[in-house]
This record gives C-alpha cells, structure tokens and sequence, in this order.
C-alpha cells in the first residue's frame, strides 16, 4: 500500500484530469452546429491565455490594459496597507479591552452594532470623506479585518493563564514588560488566529470593492474583462485570486507556527 | 530563640456569605508562626483548609482579610523578588526554553547584569538540578520532573530570602518525587535558604523540614501543633527511616492527620492557645509543650 500523501496527491490529480476532462467536452462545439453561439472557454482556450498573460504579468498599456501582474499587485497593496493599519489599531486596542472588564463591557454595544455591517456598505461614507478611491478601498479592508484581530486579541488577552501572570508579578514586571514579555506571547497564538481570518476577509472583500470603485486592482480587470467579454481572461483571472488568495494563508499560517506554543 | 525573619500574626481568610444573608464564611483565622532564618518549614493539612491561601499571602499574590505577615522587619504588601515561589502546577512559561525560563528570572532579578553573567548564573542553576543538555528544550518537551526541576531552578536562581513552595511534587510519581527531594536537599544545603513549603506527603516533610506545621482541617482551620523534626542532617531517605525519632514523628503525624485533625477544635486539648500553638516534640519525654490526644476526657470547649 502506498503512503497516504501519496495516494492523496494521487487522487487529486485523477480529479483534476476528470473534471478538465468533462469542462473540455462540456465546451466543445458539437460538429455540425450550424452557429456556434455563446460559449465558455475550455480549459485549452483558458491555458493559451494564460499563458500569454504570464509570460508578461507586469506590461502596461495603459489604464485599461495592465497585465495580471500589476493588477494583483494594486490590490495586494491596498489589502496588505488596510490590514496594517487595522492591525495597529486592534492589536493595541484588543490588549486594552481583554486586560479591562471595564473596557470590554463599555465597548461591547459597539462591537456589537459595528461587526456585522459588511464593509461594502461604508464604501459611499468612505468615498464621500475620504475623495479618493484607493483610499476608500484601503479603509473598506481596514474595516473588515479590524474585527476578527480586535476580538481575537481581546479574547487571547483576557485567557491568559492567571499562573503567567503571576510569574511576572513575583519577579517585579511592570505592567508594560508583563504586556510585552508574558501577556503577548501567552495570547500570540490566538492573535494570530485572528489576523489569519482577517488576511482571508480582507481578500475577499477587495475584489468586490475593486469591482465597486474601479481603476486597478484585481476585482476591477475581473469586471472590465467581462465587459469586454474575453471570458477565457475572467476564468484566469478568478484562478489567480484564488491562488493569491491561499498564498496569503500560507504566509500568515507560517508565520502562526512561528508563536504556537504547547501548553 | 533567634529572631523570627518571617512573622505571621493572626492572619484570617473570609468570603462574604451570599447575597441571603448566609454567615461569612470563614476558611481559616487565628493563625499566627514565625519562621527563623535559614529554617525549612513545612505546612501540612487537609484539602480546603486554605494552605494555598496562606502561601499566596505569603507570596504577596493574594491579601488576607486580616492580619498581618512581616518578613525581614517589613511588612508583605505585595509580590517581590525577595519571595521566590515555586506553584503547583511548576507554571513555566511554555513559550520559553528551560534556559529561557531562569534566565527570564535571573534578568528581573538583575537588571544590571549583561546578557553573559545572567547566562552563566542561569547555567549554574540549571547544571545544579541536573538539566545540563536539556536547556533547549520547551516545557512541554520535558518530563513532569524535569518541569519542576526547571522550576527549583528557576526560583533558586533569584536567590530569594524565603523561598515559597505549593505541593512542588505533588504531581510526581514516587520515583521521580524521591530524586527530586534529594536533589532539594543538596542544592537547599548549599545555600540554606529559608523554606516554605506546603506538602500532603508525611515523608517528604520529614525528609526535608526542621519544622511541621499542622492544619485543623476547615473550614475556620488553625494552626493545631508546631512539630519539630529533630533529625541530623544531612537526611538520607534510606538512612533517616532508621531513627527511632522518625517513626515517633511519623506516627505523629498521621495520627493527626487521620484521626485527631477534623474534631481538634471542637475537643482542643488543654490550654490550646491558637495564637500560640504548641511546639511538640514526639518521641521525647521532654516535649516542650506535650499536647494530649484527642481521647483526653477533659476539656470539652468548643472551638470559638
Ligand atoms: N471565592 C470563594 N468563595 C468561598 N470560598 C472560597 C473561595 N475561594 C476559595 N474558597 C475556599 O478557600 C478554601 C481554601 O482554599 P486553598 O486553595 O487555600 O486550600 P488548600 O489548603 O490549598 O487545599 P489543597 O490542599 O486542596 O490545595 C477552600 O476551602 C475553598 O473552598
Ligand atoms: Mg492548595
């Protein structure tokens, strides 16, 4: 019996030529179709064009035909500018209210209201205060992933272990060394939970809110490509989002293990 | 007698009854001892009777509701460097190796000292309690014993003026527990530290402490008896069982664990003072103060 990545990986291949296999022949142009009519592209027509786009991700021509690669990079940017500055302002905040009950309980109502609304729909506030469209696309990230980091932060701050705590306070540890050398590794791990929802938020969001606001980005050539009808592009390029998007997790699953401790 | 270094005076624990008006409960009160310099001094009770509490006062983690302890001339206030605690459940930090553990303590306790002399401390600790070649190591890489040794060193490290220690061993099996207190005994010889140390274990007490201090059982617990261990020392697990004096203790001991500690205050022997328990010395004619069994006939006032 072969060991099981193997057979995992085995099978996944198997799939993946099944299902090329069926797109291809569910794509085909019957012989003898008098029109050939509307049609999505196989795998083969999909291939070709990425190819050609990969050969030259990072071309410019243009503010209506960048190569993939550029494009990808305007929303990684903006993805990773909001992120960071959510990460600034909930990391901190999120020590703030685990450590105080006061804190937790008069900001509650709050996180309550403000969580759920989807970060879309500060999109016109965001353009009408802000008068630009990047940057209202970089507050939209912000928005989205500040809550997943605030809460996860303020949930690992609040569970740290009384027994950690109670090593920094016999060996004479200010309050900001307790935070710093006992508090934050102790709630690493479950803060890097949350910043690893976040990083997956907030690459879901940015292609709708590219979509939304237009110019560059990745959800703004997804829309235009559709608009020019080149389907075979539109296909490609929701393959890159998706693997841009696991790249991301990995990155932010790596760097999780780097904290991970056993308790 | 040598001037107590640590001073407890009639320290008391309380929780506020309900919110019907229950009576406040009280887990223990009246409990006064002092501790010599240099004196190993163990405390021994049943479950609940507040021995964790006592040590957390102690230890400046927790206040007592009344009462007052003062180590060294000065009153205990809250955590210090002075009181070197060694928990339960050995609480090192799991994101640090063994060596990051005690070089974490000795850093604190030092904060002059540059990264090569807090080094070289920590390593000597370490190689005290045989870790050597274990330093890099995560706590949850190391066996229960391990842990704990790493705990003894990281508290013996700060070189503490009293050195607090809640059921240390409780959690090993006996094998372990026994090299263990062996390597306590020396690493204690050498610096002749002043000890406080909780156990449930009868010989482990013997085996380590010039003094016993038993606990009624709660709630409302006292000190009952302050038993002297008049062992020599150096104390060898497999010689010390061979003293006549160990078995008096020993029986002593169990026989108040078992039989006289649940009734105590309510049949306390004659003249039993709590604020002033007394000293006892089994096995000799010459008890300081001998305190009947709990069959004595007389005496038949109720705990107040
Ligand atoms: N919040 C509370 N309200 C009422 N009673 C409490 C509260 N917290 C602790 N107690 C009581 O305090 C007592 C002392 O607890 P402590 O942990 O000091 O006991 P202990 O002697 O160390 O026991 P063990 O040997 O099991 O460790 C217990 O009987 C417990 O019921
Ligand atoms: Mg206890």
């Amino acid at each position: 019996m072969l060991p099981l990545p193997l057979r995992a990986a085995i099978l996944s291949l198997a799939l993946l030529v099944i299902l090329l296999g069926a797109w291809e022949l569910a794509t085909q142009v019957p012989a003898g179709a008098a029109s050939p009519g509307a049609r999505l592209p196989g795998p083969s027509k999909v291939a070709v064009h990425a190819w050609q786009e990969l050969r030259d991700p990072f071309y410019d021509a243009g503010p209506n035909d960048k190569g993939i690669g550029i494009q990808l990079a305007y929303s990684l940017a903006r993805v990773l500018g909001g992120y960071m500055l959510a990460a600034l302002v909930a990391v901190p905040s999120g020590f703030v209210i685990g450590m105080s009950a006061l804190w937790r309980k008069a900001l509650d109502p709050y996180i309550q209201v403000l969580r759920p609304i989807s970060p879309l729909a500060w999109m016109p506030l965001a353009l009408f205060v802000i008068r630009d469209s990047a940057a209202s696309s970089i507050f939209v990230i912000f928005i989205c992933s500040i809550w997943p980091m605030l809460i996860n932060t303020a949930f690992g701050v609040a569970g740290v272990r009384r027994d950690y705590i109670n090593v920094a306070r016999t060996h004479e540890l200010s309050r900001v060394e307790t935070a710093l050398r006992v508090i934050l590794p102790a709630a690493a791990p479950t803060i890097f939970t949350g910043m690893r929802i976040a990083i997956g938020i907030s690459w879901l969001v940015i292609v709708a809110a590219e979509m939304l606001v237009g110019g560059t980005g990745i959800g703004y050539y997804v829309w235009n490509e559709w608009n020019n009808l080149n389907l075979s592009s539109v296909i490609f390029s929701i393959l890159m989002i998706g693997l841009v998007g696991m790249l991301l997790d990995q990155a932010l699953a790596r760097a999780a293990r780097l904290v991970q401790y056993v308790d | 007698m040598a001037e107590a270094f640590l001073k407890v005076q009639d320290l008391a624990r309380r929780y506020p009854g309900g919110k019907r008006g229950d009576a406040v409960f009280t887990v223990f009160e009246q409990v006064n001892f002092s501790i010599r310099k240099g004196e190993f001094v163990c405390m021994i009770g049943h479950s609940g009777c507040g021995k964790t509490t006592i040590l957390n006062v102690l230890a400046g983690l927790d206040r007592a509701s009344d009462g007052v302890c003062i180590m060294d001339g000065r009153e205990i206030a809250g955590p210090s460097l002075d009181r070197g605690v060694i928990f339960q459940n050995h609480s090192l930090l799991p994101w640090h190796s063994a060596l990051k553990n005690v070089t974490f303590a000795v850093a604190a306790r030092h904060r002059d000292w540059n990264r090569r002399q807090v080094l070289e401390h920590s390593q000597k600790y370490l190689e005290r309690v045989g870790l050597r070649g274990s330093e890099a190591r995560r706590p949850a890489q190391l066996s229960g014993g391990m842990r704990q040794r790493v705990g003894i060193a990281r508290a013996f490290a700060i070189e503490p003026k009293l050195l607090l220690m809640d059921e240390p061993f409780g959690a090993l099996d006996a094998l372990t527990r026994g090299n263990i207190q062996e390597e306590l005994i020396r690493i204690w010889s050498k610096t002749h530290q002043t000890v406080f140390m909780i156990t449930h274990d009868v010989d482990e007490a013997i085996l380590l402490a010039d003094r016993i201090l038993l606990m009624t059982n709660g709630p409302e617990a006292r000190i009952a008896e302050s038993v002297v261990v008049d062992l020599p020392r150096p104390r060898d697990r497999t010689q010390i069982i061979h003293l006549p004096a160990y078995y008096a203790i020993r029986n002593h001991l169990i026989e108040f664990l078992v039989r006289r500690s649940k009734d105590f205050l309510r049949h306390p022997p004659a003249g039993f003072d709590p604020r002033n328990p007394p000293t006892v010395q089994p096995g000799l004619e010459t008890a300081v103060f001998t305190a009947p069994g709990p069959s004595s006939p007389r005496a038949h006032r109720s705990a107040p």
